[in-house]
């Protein structure tokens, strides 16, 4: 039988071996190119940047300094700060107004089946098309600013796509400062948790480092200057208009995940909480939400991906060379393909990459590590 | 891998047709400017009726992703035989100087277009001792656009200067209008910004900017981001939500007074809208640039390692000539780039252009890719985001300075 066994195997790999070599060769090969793309000079010189055989110099990181430090970058990093801001007010309109929805939709109201159709539809559209429409709508004299005269208000006045206003401020100088503090509290918070969990090893090097890093934050940090120049950033209420468009294409499919989620709350443990007294909010609070939080994880992981890596969504609303409403993922575009700093462009990718790896890969490691202990 | 499938091609395409040659043309010209192309693609093939012409066109205003399929395909190693491109720096910048293209100044001189070209275009597309395209058209770039019936109600006269314009737009803000001057998107703030730097610096000083006499952050060239803060005080606030179509409308419309816009307005005009030039809409050269033709022009090469040279060199003869361009200008609505065509086929305000063509002095458009290589002129919008975000004149005059540094601008 062990021929079997091996023919088995052979088989096995055989079928695997295809999509191994492909993968292999036009994900991993390709990353690892624009990686090494990125730590050369192609582009700085105009005469070799699309040169036949262009001649390319090892810079290392000098790139990716530039970028983050350089004079004329300041525009890559206000889309950085876009792309995060967007994220942030992305996945969480997503996930408020899925839930919302799922709720809604699980206490089984008449025509549940036909509204459930009705808010899942939007994801079946790509991102141009509801670009597109969202950008007829929301245009200064466009359908949502006239809403409000048909019931008789005044014409609203705001400027969905095109405004230059900037909210929630800050100095990128003040970046370090600020992650300090942050990861600090987050380290903070699990230490006590694991100390209260009983797990006095993990809580006490969660507090060690907490307090190393805030200890930083309050000595050290304020006198940190990443730039020879302030540089003040921040949420550009441009970016509204295409939060409103993106929640409105993903939330349905956050509500499908939801709503899976829901029904696979069995019925027996609502009755045992209704029954030992608990009211309807405990009920959601005390038993069902902590349920749905691994349903959230996933929500967030996908949806994270999703807004870090927007670009056809932005591109069709206020199109590709639009600063206040520009994504790296965009820059990125006419960094290589416009402006041909093809080493630039390479690195703007590969930090959306790692942006992009830093939402997954604890993901999918806590994933595969669940499954190889099952 | 890419030769069999290059060999398949091949072969499916010599199975069609038994034609002696062959010849892609790749430009963005669809839409509204296909007519155009399809009558120098007529012409052609009247002329070479043996040869099959493959017309490649990737849509998009001002060939914003024609370039970038381009690039993927010289990379590639699949130059199309000929491509459009817009004559000047946005060629020499980043075709010439990477060694992809071939001289053709033999065929300049064997045709005898030096002398019926302007000099001050031939300039424009000589580099390193070569002319390296063949200029089918010429748009300008500093024309500002009006409707003279809203002026004669609103009585106020088109501006001759910037002062000027500036006076008019505070009669015309205390007159109730609250945008006198129409703005579009991104691309069209930078158009506005060439022809305000045109009128504040004057012709040389301008064209020193591109060659590196004069810096960006000079106090005179500092002086036009001054000017031009109070300029966009003038424009509509949704600008960045308009294309330049929905900016000339708001002229016709009489909602605004005044826009800057390359002479495609007009052909929007006439053609689409249906006015009539001088009637329907009037023009002056932008504010404090009369007597200077600011240009830009679609032009043709040819790259080196293509495969049909000769077809190749037969159709920029044809771009080239008399007989071509004004096949195709009229219907483009633009003018010949050659001085000695036949004026009887265009229209008022073409004929007017052509007049300047051969009297103005001629300089580039920086947005349109005469002057500056893409490296640069892509990133403008990076300087123009500075000034809008801060209003800070030095500091976006630094950054211009910054990248024209970086990219070697006029080296």
């Amino acid at each position: 039988m062990k021929w079997l066994r091996n023919l088995d195997s052979l088989v096995a790999v055989l079928t695997l071996l295809p999509s191994v070599i492909l993968l292999a060769i036009f994900v991993y090969g390709f990353i690892g190119q624009t990686i090494q793309t990125s730590l050369t000079n192609w582009g700085k010189d105009p005469a070799q940047a699309l040169a036949i055989n262009p001649v390319l110099q090892f810079v290392g990181f000098e790139n990716y300094k530039e970028l983050f430090s350089g004079f004329i970058h300041g525009r890559f990093r206000q889309d950085l700060v876009n792309n995060i801001f967007f994220t942030v007010f992305f996945v969480g309109g997503c996930l408020l107004v899925g839930l919302s929805l799922a709720i809604i939709l699980d206490r089984s109201p008449k025509g549940e089946g036909f509204f459930r159709t009705i808010f899942l539809f939007p994801m079946s559209l790509s991102f141009v098309v509801t670009g597109t429409i969202w950008r007829w709508m929301l245009q200064p004299a466009g359908g949502v600013n006239q809403l409000p005269s048909t019931v008789g208000l005044p014409e609203g006045q705001f400027a969905w796509l095109t405004s230059r206003q900037q909210v929630l401020q800050f100095d990128w100088n003040h970046l370090p400062l600020f992650t300090a503090w942050l990861i600090g509290l987050i380290l903070l918070w699990i230490g006590v948790a694991a100390l209260r969990g009983g797990e006095a090893r993990r809580g006490w090097i969660a507090l060690g480092s907490a307090a190393l890093l805030i200890g930083w934050a309050v000595f050290i940090g304020p006198r940190v200057q990443l730039l020879p120049f302030p540089e003040i950033h921040g949420f550009n209420l441009a970016f509204i208009g295409i939060i409103v468009a993106a929640v409105w294409q993903m939330s349905g499919y956050t509500m499908a995940l939801y709503l899976a989620g829901l029904r696979g709350v069995p019925e027996e443990l609502r009755e045992a909480a209704r029954v030992d007294g608990a009211s309807e909010v405990q009920l959601y609070r005390r038993i069902i939400f902590p349920m749905l939080a691994p349903i959230t994880l996933s929500a967030m992981i996908i949806l994270g991906h999703i807004s870090l890596k927007i670009f056809d969504l932005i591109w069709a609303m206020t199109g590709v060379d639009n600063a206040p409403t520009e994504v790296p993922a965009l820059l990125m575009y006419v960094t290589t393909f416009r402006s041909n700093k093809i080493a630039d462009g390479a690195a703007i990718a590969t930090i959306l990459l790692l942006l992009v790896a830093l939402v997954i890969v604890p993901y999918l490691y806590s994933q595969l590590r669940g499954e190889v202990r099952r | 891998m890419r030769k069999w499938l290059l060999a398949l091609a091949a072969t499916a395409l010599t199975s069609v047709s038994l034609a002696q040659g062959k010849l892609e043309i790749f430009s963005w010209w669809a839409g509204d400017e296909g007519p155009a192309l399809q009558a120098l693609l007529d012409l052609y093939k009247k002329k070479y009726p043996n040869v099959e012409v493959v017309n490649a066109t990737v849509t998009g205003g001002s060939g914003v992703n024609a370039r970038a399929v381009l690039k993927t395909r010289m990379l590639g190693g699949d130059p199309p035989d000929s491509f459009q491109v817009h004559a000047g720096q946005e060629l020499i910048g980043t075709w010439v100087v990477a060694g992809r293209m071939e001289d053709l100044s033999s065929l300049y001189k064997s045709e005898g277009w030096l002398t019926k070209f302007p000099k001050g275009l031939i300039d424009l597309l000589s580099y390193n001792g070569g002319i390296w395209s063949v200029p089918v058209n010429i748009h300008r770039s500093n024309v500002m656009w009006y409707n003279p019936a809203k002026l004669r109600e609103w009585g106020v006269q088109p501006p001759k200067t910037w002062a000027e314009f500036l006076t008019t737009c505070a009669t015309l803000k205390g007159k109730g209008v609250e945008a006198p001057l129409a703005l579009g998107e991104a691309w069209t703030q930078q158009h506005l910004w060439e022809s305000v730097a045109l009128g504040v610096l004057g012709p040389d000083s301008y064209a020193n900017l591109w060659n590196g006499k004069l810096k960006f952050n000079d106090p005179k060239a500092v002086a036009v981001w001054d000017t031009f803060g109070k300029v966009l005080d003038c424009a509509n606030k949704d600008a960045s939500g308009l294309s330049w179509q929905q900016a000339t409308d708001r002229v016709v419309q009489g909602q605004s007074a005044f826009n800057i816009m390359g002479d495609w307005a007009a052909g929007y005009m006439v053609t689409t809208l249906k006015l009539k030039p001088g009637e329907g809409f009037g023009w002056a050269p932008s504010p404090s640039t009369s007597g200077t033709f600011m240009m830009l022009s679609d032009s043709f090469g040819l790259p080196k390692g293509v495969k049909n040279r000769t077809q190749v060199l037969n159709w920029l003869k044809l771009l080239g000539s008399k007989e071509g361009q004004d096949a195709f200008n009229p219907l483009k609505g633009s003018i010949a780039a050659r001085t000695d065509s036949d004026l009887s086929k265009y229209n008022a305000y073409l004929q007017s252009a052509a007049r300047d063509w051969k009297s103005n002095k001629i300089v580039g458009s920086l947005v349109h890719g005469a002057v500056a290589p893409e490296s640069f002129s892509s990133q403008w919008g990076t300087v123009m985001e500075i000034y809008l975000s801060s209003k800070n004149a030095r500091a976006a005059a630094n950054a211009a300075q910054a990248i024209a540094d970086q990219v070697r601008l006029g080296r």
